[in-house]
């Protein structure tokens, strides 16, 4: 069914009995040549463009729960290619781009908005970095542009530039950044998929994987078990649980990241602002609450939930920055399961186990990443080979020496 | 006006208010809700997608409707529930979300198009063309949205933060949380009792039945004068637990002065921590309404909360009321309603062998239809397929009580079914030490109530060793509230399940239709649930509607677990009132106020706030003070405060073994009394902090660290001390705020060093470049005395005890008044160490080697250095961009940090970057902008012309590649 | 959270500054032969289990030890927590 304005109309006229399920709900079936492991936003992403790209078919995502249920369903819909590194900023273009189009592509309306992101900076050597930072995007083909204070202050001018601890000095801003629906994300990925064929099969937890011989032949399930030729894993969050199925150890930890939202508010902030001298950033949704956050909790946690402190860091940092925003209520604070690599940056690679790939490591960038994610991996899954711009994701890079280490903290992810 | 006899108000004193800049009268005890009732006012509010008219429909924190801006001017507070907003004289409120009066909102247009609104459409248009989203489809989106506003302005009223702990937290102070701090308290465990009203007593204020032949407030009112005697005993009123974290800690907001005009001298609000060894759950039960066309119109509302305004508040919403209901809990309100004199037209209850409880007429059927836009004027009844017109100004709905679970699942515990009750419980897995109590548990009647909330206690206290008996309860009423579901009423038109949100029945069948059925694509695809009261109101009625639709049962449909905060909490609460300069604390260098005296400008470095320099009169940029310094220090002599620098003093037999382990370069081989470089590693093999190291005794070195650093290296060193090799004989403590240090530099600066020490011998023989001492200067003071560099001159950093500092620095001022002294600032100290070529933090990010620093010979492999191994990977010794000077062909042509470096005629793309400037500045010895940067194969490249490219600012600038020593390449001022 | 501490009893996390799975005590030789791989895996590889695990806390804003806490992942639920020192001394976080 294809979605349109014309479509909403007549249906609202004819009392909406014409909508389709936006999926079917397929049983597993007993074999398939690709599955894909985990129906969050990447894995979704991947078997969309498996089937629509590159052409490929029989193919499964499998999820313990409901589609959408991973980290996409609960971020801060921050889009952005804003990265430094060559490894990285390539390759979030890239993303950046699919997003540019993709609502059109698969005929869903994920309402993403280029309404900017604001990087402060509030001191001469952060603003050093931002030069070197915004100059390293330019040269990757994305916009970016240095803003002064004024420049700042006539973009934002609620920010307390006149009573700061850390007064404001400016800012990288980039246009094309801004934000996306993100349960729309996974809906839309998820529809195209079905569309093409690929079966999205909730309620399927994997429980171990079958291995001949170093190669995958399947894996079990809690519906039992399916072989496939190929298996792709896109769990973030879970990934070491999910690979020691494998028998293998990652370079990542699991630790939980709180994100906040107010109450409902008219318009007041206008695209994705973040404090450089405290953890804090936030942009407002199209329902007008405030979505914010900050910085993970910092302790190794697969709870979904965290601790007062954080909460509190968090709205400190807010109020130093804005503090205009303090009548402003907090309506929610959820947590997710981030899969902190050991540089900060993703694993898109095969595994030592023939067949089997993996999607990893996404600390807490994995929103933006999506559609480029879902793209390298198919592209890998199809292929054998990476995308050209996910080529520096690979898993030997801790061993070599070849990490991507945006924040140049080191082999320690809470720091990440 | 709707105002009836007795409750509990303060008749005696008249409170005035507006709403909507109209002047209205009310009493203490009253809610702006209450008090709106009592004259008259229906209509309070808009909802938030159709804009439809609202009016009140809770006495309590889970309204949905009734949502105000409250106060005017900086203290305006959007999304307001008038049903806790409690009444002050000269109270200011507005009503939201509206273009044009609340009677006439423009958006209502919403409403006559909702058939095109239905769950989900905006997924499903507005994507063509596709640059008019940001431009039209959004901005319309966003300005329609969003409830209330804000002010704009910093919040002016102050907050604070506190810490509190008790053996037992009872959560809610009605008939459970009450008979469990009772009873907790006479067996004498320390009590903190919280409860979001003003007033204790829960629903006890709201109910007109008796407790041992009285009325419940006369024993609420010995409960509550007994336990506020108690010494053990803490009551919070006013104060909304709002989450259960790990380990019993519980956050929890006292509105402090929120009920008053303005907080005065007192803070608005207080956010405390409360560690609680066990706690008690006693945050009653929300009522639940049963869906039926335009079951929105101002004027219905919950049966239980009609019953509240009526008997404790002596407000009705209207003259004439009904009540629908399926349990014997809405002829409840039927008997109060009429006993304050108020006219019931008719009970409508569900149940077909339902019996009448007193002289009112009762219809055996369901309410199916409502009139009146902007205030209720009648109800269609349906029964058994009669219908009829029933005129009243109020309907109050009774589909059952949910417990308030809330809290019990803050740590993803899901409540279970209970059948029996038709209602969710809380179920295992919630907060280790959470015992839930009274109608939280699903024990609603008084009498329950009061007999959980008492075991409950006995139960917590047990589990801590306390022997507690049950406090003896009162007499009370114990009925069993006889429901038979009803979840909504079938029919045509749209019949709300979340108001707020406009959530309708038929939007659930739509995201059935649509295969949007787990419970959190419901949420998701509706917006259910996602309103202010986090679907207090809704979440089990939509469950019960996709439960009929699916065919499974209930609890197979899903649960719906909730986050915190319990309710809205304001940000400035959870910011705890630090805002503005008083974000973070401010660490101050000895000098500090020396420095201010000179007239510096200082400058935040991570904690710190330093001199940046230290302008002149007639001065009138900062470049000209920061050359004049630079040229001083060179000339004369320059002293600069570096006691941000980080300092660990290390002792004991191995210290020299355990720093040889700490540092990639060699230090056991140290000459006590010498000074050597230090260059430290993490464990994955990159360069992480450079420092001194110097030797003053066998067993004794003390080293430094850059400012930023000093925390994690400590934390570093500690660790490789207790966790790596606890065996070596080593001790290590941070002095870093012990000893001022200041840097004292330039050809002049032994002459003026000579000046102050006692008898100390400075010649280049006795104390050479890299020596080290303890001695006494000022006659007396014990100092000590390093002879290093940072640059470039002849230098020396002298450290004494820090209460000192100032003093030092005023002595050496004083002292080398004729040999130019000058202070210098950290801008004139960058400048320096730039013209040297000593790398800092820029060059030090974390994402560099020794190898590109110059320093790769340092590492030494003959020995276990942290970072060693891993620093010899091929992908780091495959690095080729080495430290470089760089300095424009052009003398004019600026250089920044951050521009990127390309080779000459190369294109400027990410594949043909060769590396980038790290540092630059202006170099009034050089007398042009200089940089270092890294550079590909820069070693080889001195002499070549490199392009430094800014594409950010527009900049392209030829530099020359010259080695990273602009001043004194062999170092011989050093030396001299 | 609240952290046992050995020494002090139960003190505020806020206190302490977390460094990860205890497995960091297990420092390999950086001169045996083959190193590198060893160091390869100790540096960046982990368990991280959904369960029960070991890790290393610093005392930061307090007396500055660094402790082993057993905590179960899942729940936060602390099992226990030892000087790491003594962990160390009796051989390791094994």
């Amino acid at each position: 069914m294809h979605f349109s304005g014309l479509r909403v109309i007549r249906e609202a006229l004819t009392g909406h009995k014409g909508w389709k399920p936006l999926w079917r709900n397929p049983e597993p079936q007993p074999a398939y040549d690709y599955i894909i492991v985990g129906g969050g936003g990447h894995g979704l992403a991947t078997a969309y463009y498996l089937a629509k790209t590159f052409g490929r078919a029989r193919i499964a995502v499998l999820e313990k729960s409901w589609l959408g249920s991973g980290n996409i369903g609960r971020n801060t819909t921050i889009i952005r290619s804003n990265y430094l590194l060559p490894g990285n900023e390539p390759f979030y273009e890239f993303s950046m781009k699919l997003w540019e189009g993709l609502e059109q592509e698969f005929n869903f309306n994920a309402m993403v908005s280029q309404r900017g992101i604001l990087n402060l900076c509030h001191t001469d050597a952060q603003r050093d970095a931002f030069r070197r930072r915004g100059n390293a995007m330019l040269l990757a083909g994305a916009d970016a542009e240095l803003l002064d204070r004024e420049q700042v202050r006539a973009m934002a001018p609620f920010l307390n530039f006149d009573n700061a601890r850390f007064p404001i000095k400016g800012g990288l801003l980039q246009r094309r950044a801004g934000t996306a629906r993100h349960d729309g994300v996974a809906w839309g990925y998820a529809r195209g998929a079905d569309m093409r064929g690929v079966d999205l099969i909730q309620n399927c937890e994997v429980t171990g994987f079958r291995i001949d011989g170093g190669r995958i032949s399947g894996v079990e399930t809690t519906r039992g078990y399916i072989a496939a030729g190929t298996v792709g894993v896109a769990v973030a969050g879970s990934s070491s649980r999910v690979m020691a199925m494998a028998g293998m150890r990652l370079p990542i930890e699991s630790h939980v990241l709180q994100a906040f939202v107010s109450e409902g508010l008219k318009p007041t902030i206008p695209g994705v602002i973040t404090f450089g001298a405290g953890h804090f950033y936030v942009s407002q949704s199209d329902k007008g609450g405030l979505v914010f956050g900050g910085d993970i909790d910092g302790y190794n946690s697969y709870a979904q939930r965290g601790n007062l402190p954080v909460i509190e860091d968090v709205a400190e940092g807010g109020m130093a920055l804005m503090p205009m925003i303090g009548r402003a209520r907090l309506l929610r604070v959820w947590g997710g399961i981030m899969d902190m690599s050991m540089d900060g940056s993703p694993i898109i690679d095969r595994t030592p186990v023939e067949g089997l790939y993996l999607n990893a490591g996404w600390c807490y960038g994995g929103f933006k990443a999506t559609p480029a994610s879902g793209y390298a991996f198919a592209h890998l899954l199809a292929t054998g080979r990476p995308h050209e711009t996910a080529s520096a994701y690979r898993l030997d890079r801790f061993t070599r020496g070849y990490v991507i280490d945006e924040k140049g903290v080191g082999a320690q992810p809470n720091l990440h | 006006m709707t105002r009836l006899t007795g409750g509990l108000i303060d008749r005696a004193r008249n409170l005035r208010f507006t709403f909507d800049g109209r002047t209205y009268a009310g009493h203490p005890g009253d809610t702006l809700a209450s008090a709106l009732l009592a004259n008259g006012v229906r209509l309070m509010g808009r909802s938030f997608k159709y804009h439809r008219p609202r009016g009140v429909f809770s006495a309590g924190s889970e309204e949905p409707n009734a949502l105000v801006e409250l106060r005017s001017g900086a203290r305006k507070e959007p999304n307001s529930r008038a049903t806790v907003a409690e009444l002050y004289d000269g109270l200011e409120a507005a009503s939201q979300n509206h273009v044009g009066p609340l009677g006439f909102d423009l958006l209502a247009v919403n409403d006559l198009f909702s058939s095109f609104f239905a769950a989900g459409f905006y997924y499903k248009t507005f994507m063509w063309p596709r640059a008019f989203w940001e431009k039209l489809y959004e901005p319309a989106i966003r300005r329609a949205a969003g409830l209330g506003s804000l002010s704009m302005q910093p919040d002016p009223d102050a907050y604070d933060k506190g810490f509190l702990h008790c053996d037992l937290l009872v959560i809610g102070g009605g008939a459970a949380g009450l008979s469990a701090a009772l009873t907790a308290s006479r067996a004498g465990a320390r009590v903190i009792l919280a409860d979001e009203d003003f007033r204790l007593g829960g629903r006890l204020l709201a109910e007109s039945h008796l407790l041992d032949d009285a009325p419940a407030t006369e024993w609420v009112a010995q409960a509550e004068a007994e336990l506020a005697a108690l010494p053990n005993v803490r009551i919070l009123c006013r104060t909304t637990v709002i989450g259960a974290f790990d380990h019993g800690v519980y956050g929890a907001v006292e509105r402090v002065a929120d009920h008053l005009p303005e907080p005065g001298r007192q803070v608005r609000q207080t956010l405390w921590r409360i560690t609680a060894s066990r706690a008690v759950l006693a945050a009653g039960a929300i009522e639940r309404h049963i869906p039926f066309r335009n079951n929105d119109r101002p004027g219905i509302m919950l049966a239980g909360a009609m019953r509240a305004y009526a008997n404790r508040w002596a407000a009705s919403p209207a003259r004439r009321v009904a009540i629908f209901t399926n349990n014997d809990d809405g002829h409840r309100t039927a008997l109060d309603l009429a006993a304050k004199g108020i006219e019931v037209a008719a009970v409508i209850d569900s149940r077909s062998d339902a019996q009448a409880q007193g002289h009112y007429r009762l219809v055996h059927g369901m309410v199916c239809d409502a009139k009146g836009r902007l205030g209720l004027r009648g109800v269609q009844i349906d029964s058994d397929g009669r219908r009829e017109w029933l005129d009243c100004g109020a309907l109050g709905v009774a589909g059952g009580w949910n417990p308030n679970v809330h809290l019990a699942s803050h740590h993803r515990g899901r409540p279970v079914w209970d059948a029996a009750l038709q209602a969710f419980v809380p179920g295992e897995g919630g907060p280790c030490g959470l015992i839930a109590a009274g109608a939280a548990k699903g024990q609603g009647s008084t009498a329950a109530a009061l007999r959980s909330g008492a075991g409950a206690a006995v139960e917590a206290l047990a589990q801590l060793g306390i022997e507690a008996r049950s406090a003896e309860l009162p007499a009370a009423e114990d009925a069993p509230a006889g429901l038979r579901p009803l979840w909504h009423v079938p029919g045509k038109g749209r019949a709300w399940v979340d108001f707020q949100n406009d959530v309708t029945v038929k939007d659930i069948k739509l995201a059935h239709q649509e295969n949007m059925r787990p419970v959190e694509h419901l949420k998701r695809w509706t917006t259910l649930g996602m309103a202010t009261d986090q679907g207090k109101t809704a979440n089990v009625t939509a469950l019960a509607v996709m439960s009929e639709l699916t065919g499974k049962p209930i609890p197979e449909t899903g649960t719906t677990i909730f986050r915190p905060p319990y309710s809205g909490v304001s940000l400035s609460v959870l910011g705890g009132g630090d805002t503005g300069p008083h974000f973070r604390p401010r660490r101050l260098t000895p000098t500090h106020e020396w420095a201010r005296a000179q007239g510096a400008v200082f400058v935040e470095v991570g904690p710190w706030v330093r001199a940046q320099y230290f302008p002149r009169p007639g001065e009138t940029h900062w470049r000209q003070t920061v050359d004049r310094e630079v040229l001083a220090t060179r000339a004369g002599v320059g002293i600069c405060d570096v006691t941000t620098l980080g300092k660990v003093d290390v002792q004991g037999a191995d210290a020299g073994e355990f720093l040889d382990r700490i540092y990639a370069n060699a230090m056991k081989s140290l000459k006590v009394g010498m000074v050597r470089y230090g260059l430290m590693l993490r464990e994955d093999g990159m360069a992480w902090d450079d420092g001194t190291c110097a030797r003053l005794a066998e067993d004794h070195y003390v080293t430094t660290t850059t400012t930023a650093q000093a925390g994690p290296v400590y934390r570093q060193m500690e660790f490789a001390r207790q966790c790596l090799w606890p065996e070596l004989d080593v001790q290590l403590i941070s002095t870093t705020d012990a000893w001022a240090q200041i840097a004292v530099a330039g050809p002049n600066a032994r002459r003026l060093l000579e000046r102050i020490v006692d008898g100390f011998d400075l010649s280049n023989e006795a104390f050479p470049f890299m020596a080290c001492a303890g001695l006494m200067v000022c006659g007396g003071l014990r100092a000590r005395l390093f002879r290093i560099s940072f640059s470039g001159e002849l230098a020396y950093e002298i450290a004494v005890p820090a209460r000192y500092g100032q003093a030092l620095v005023e002595r050496l001022m004083e002292k080398g008044a004729d040999l130019g002294a000058t202070p210098y600032g950290t801008e004139a100290l960058g400048v320096m160490r730039i013209e040297k070529g000593h790398a800092a933090g820029n060059e030090l990010n974390g994402q560099t080697t020794a190898q590109m620093l110059g320093l790769g010979r340092m590492v030494s492999s003959k020995k276990d250095g942290i970072g060693a191994v891993m620093s010899r990977r091929e992908g780091l010794a495959a690095e080729t961009r080495v430290l470089v000077g760089l300095q424009p062909v052009d003398p004019a042509q600026p250089v920044l940090a951050g521009m990127h470096l390309f080779a000459e005629g190369a294109e400027h793309r990410t594949e043909t970057d060769q590396g980038w400037i790290t540092s630059a500045c202006h170099s009034p010895h050089v007398g042009s902008s200089i940089g270092l940067g890294f550079l590909a194969d820069g070693g080889t490249r001195m002499g070549e012309t490199v392009i430094a490219a800014n594409p950010l600012q527009g900049q392209k600038v030829a530099l020359r590649v010259v080695p990273p020593h602009f001043i004194d390449p062999e170092g011989g001022r050093l030396r001299d | 959270m609240l952290i046992p501490h050995p020494l002090l009893g139960l003190r505020d996390a806020q206190e302490f500054t977390y460094l990860g799975d205890a497995v960091l005590l297990n420092r390999p030789d950086g001169m045996a032969e083959g190193a590198e791989a060893a160091f390869a895996e100790y540096v960046y590889l982990r368990d991280n289990p959904a369960g029960v695990h070991r890790e290393l806390w610093f005392h930061e804003q307090g007396d500055r030890s660094w402790l082993v806490v057993t905590r179960d992942t899942t729940t936060h639920e602390i099992l226990g927590a030892e000087l790491a020192r003594d962990v160390k001394l009796k051989g390791g976080a094994a």
